[in-house]
């Protein structure tokens, strides 16, 4: 137990060190964010229904923390084999579970620099306050978020293993997520078809939380509900990775590039 | 001859050889079905916010979006090429640099102007705008020239990714930024003074506004002033481009860095 704390320690600091290296990332968890949070706030003081731009802050910080993920867990794999290194992280003697969620939680890590770069932006450029309602709850809410997204990016990764356009399939899922958790658009507006997949999906909750706890309401069940979904996800992604790690060894695909 | 040759077969193969987005798998997602998402992001963050139709969020984001093929193709192709280890056997040949670089460029319009035209057609048949048929080719002759527009300013980006390593980041602030100042989200008279005046000088911002008009009803020759405009600034910046990658090009062998990747 302790010699896997210890790996799920050391790969969550290598990784988030690593990452934050990492140009691409950088746009990914601090620029982008940013840009699309100008555009929202500009759009929402233009429009009839202004809104609350702290609403649209930590919806705009939270569509960073789902892009960081999803680039970064998506890619995960691919990283790994473009490396080389995927076949040694599949053969060391720890479970290959505990080598990639370090990584995985790593990335959605990243990403609360999103959410501190749309608040400060925010407030420097837009006089987005900065006063919260809940501070307590929402101090609780940033972490389970943060872990939920993080798990959910096992399960992207371990589906992602078998898929070597990996990137191609995290460019595609971007903005329908951002869409359909309502991140930045009220969920309400949405088809209702589009209600199971929101439920379904940890961003959904982790937003609602924040958002709750910042601006009023009752943050707890949205709380409760990213804890609950990011345990589905580890035993999702910890099958899945089983499941797609014995098809690749059998297939003989882990080396695989292109 | 030899230079349509080069002009024509050698940005054809160029773009098979290092255009890896035809590959259907990375070509459908990433540039068929994500720029119909990025439509209805905005649409829906339009309706939240009440601002402007869904029309005039389909028209913006199906024009911009041509931004991502014509940046990244064109820094692809010609800054791939150093990835290749292909640029030294490129630049040592005696090949003139006019039909070499625009070459490359000529399909990047083609492949921008064709994911433009396919988003703006799945986003309105999706949303439900109602688009004049008469309105369609003169669309389609905006949608061509700000392809090319986006393009000049693509190979300036390719210049740039001569000397800078990262290009891919580059290219996603571009289209961070084309995607604030162009008016495909904020209608221009909501952005500050400076971004205005600004959003003048870029590629789209004339573009879209001509297409805007064009899907109210308006005649291409009451729109011609702004398509022209686009046009022209479309070739300063082929135009730059091609000086920036003359002066790389003679930076890059001076340093000795043109195999540096």
């Amino acid at each position: 137990m302790r010699r896997t704390l210890r790996l799920l320690y050391a790969g969550w600091k290598f990784h988030l060190k690593s990452l934050t290296i990492s140009g691409f990332f950088i746009i990914v968890s601090v620029i982008s964010p940013v840009i699309f949070a100008s555009i929202a706030y500009l759009m929402f003081r233009a429009g009839a229904r202004p809104g609350s731009l702290l609403f649209v802050a930590i919806g705009a910080g939270m569509m960073g923390i789902w892009s960081a993920t999803l680039f970064g867990s998506g890619g995960a794999i691919a990283w790994q084999r473009w490396q080389g290194t995927l076949e040694y992280c599949v053969a060391v003697p720890p479970a290959f579970i505990w080598v990639i969620l370090p990584l995985t939680i790593a990335t959605s890590t990243i990403g609360l620099y999103s959410l501190t770069s749309t608040l400060i932006w925010g407030w420097l450029f837009f006089d987005v306050p900065f006063e919260l309602v809940h501070p307590a709850w929402f101090f609780v809410s940033l972490p389970v978020a943060v872990l939920a997204l993080g798990l959910l990016g096992l399960v992207l990764a371990s589906t992602f293993v078998m898929y070597r356009q990996a990137n191609a399939l995290s460019n595609l899922l971007e903005y329908p997520i951002w869409l359909v958790t309502g991140l930045l658009p009220g969920l309400t507006l949405l088809p209702g078809w589009t209600r199971p997949s929101s439920r379904a999906l940890a961003p959904t909750w982790g937003v609602k939380a924040l958002r709750e706890a910042a601006l009023g309401g009752e943050p707890g069940f949205a709380v409760a509900m990213s804890a609950v979904l990011g345990l589905a996800y580890l035993v999702i992604g910890h099958y899945c990775l089983r499941y797609f790690e014995k098809l690749a060894r059998e297939k003989a695909t882990l080396s695989l590039q292109g | 001859m030899t230079s349509l040759r080069i002009f024509f077969v050698g940005g054809r193969m160029t773009y098979r050889a290092l255009f890896y987005w035809l590959t259907p798998q990375i070509y459908v997602p990433s540039l068929l079905m994500a720029p119909i998402f990025q439509i209805l992001l905005f649409a829906y963050i339009g309706r939240s916010a009440g601002l402007e139709s869904d029309e005039f969020y389909v028209v913006g984001n199906a024009l911009q979006y041509c931004a991502i093929p014509c940046l990244f193709a064109m820094t692809q192709m010609i800054g791939g090429e150093r990835y290749q280890n292909t640029l030294s056997a490129i630049l040592v040949s005696p090949a003139r640099r006019i039909p070499l670089f625009f070459g490359r460029a000529l399909p990047v319009v083609a492949n921008g102007a064709f994911v433009s035209a396919f988003s703006l057609a799945a986003g309105t048949a999706i949303l439900g705008v109602d688009i004049p048929l008469s309105a369609v080719p003169a669309l389609v002759l905006v949608i061509i020239v700000a392809a090319f527009s986006c393009t000049g300013l693509g190979l300036m980006n390719a210049a740039v990714s001569l000397r800078v390593r990262e290009n891919a980041v580059l290219s996603n602030v571009i289209f961070g930024f084309l995607l604030i100042f162009t008016g495909a989200n904020v209608p221009l008279s909501e952005l500050p003074g400076w971004m205005s005046t600004m959003s003048q000088g870029l590629p789209f911002t004339h573009a879209i506004k001509a297409a805007r008009e064009l899907t109210d009803g308006a005649s291409l020759g009451s729109v011609a002033d702004l398509v022209g405009a686009e046009l022209l600034i479309g070739l300063c910046y082929a135009a730059a481009g091609y000086a920036l990658l003359r002066l790389m090009e003679a930076q890059s062998r001076r340093h000795a860095s043109l195999e540096r990747s």
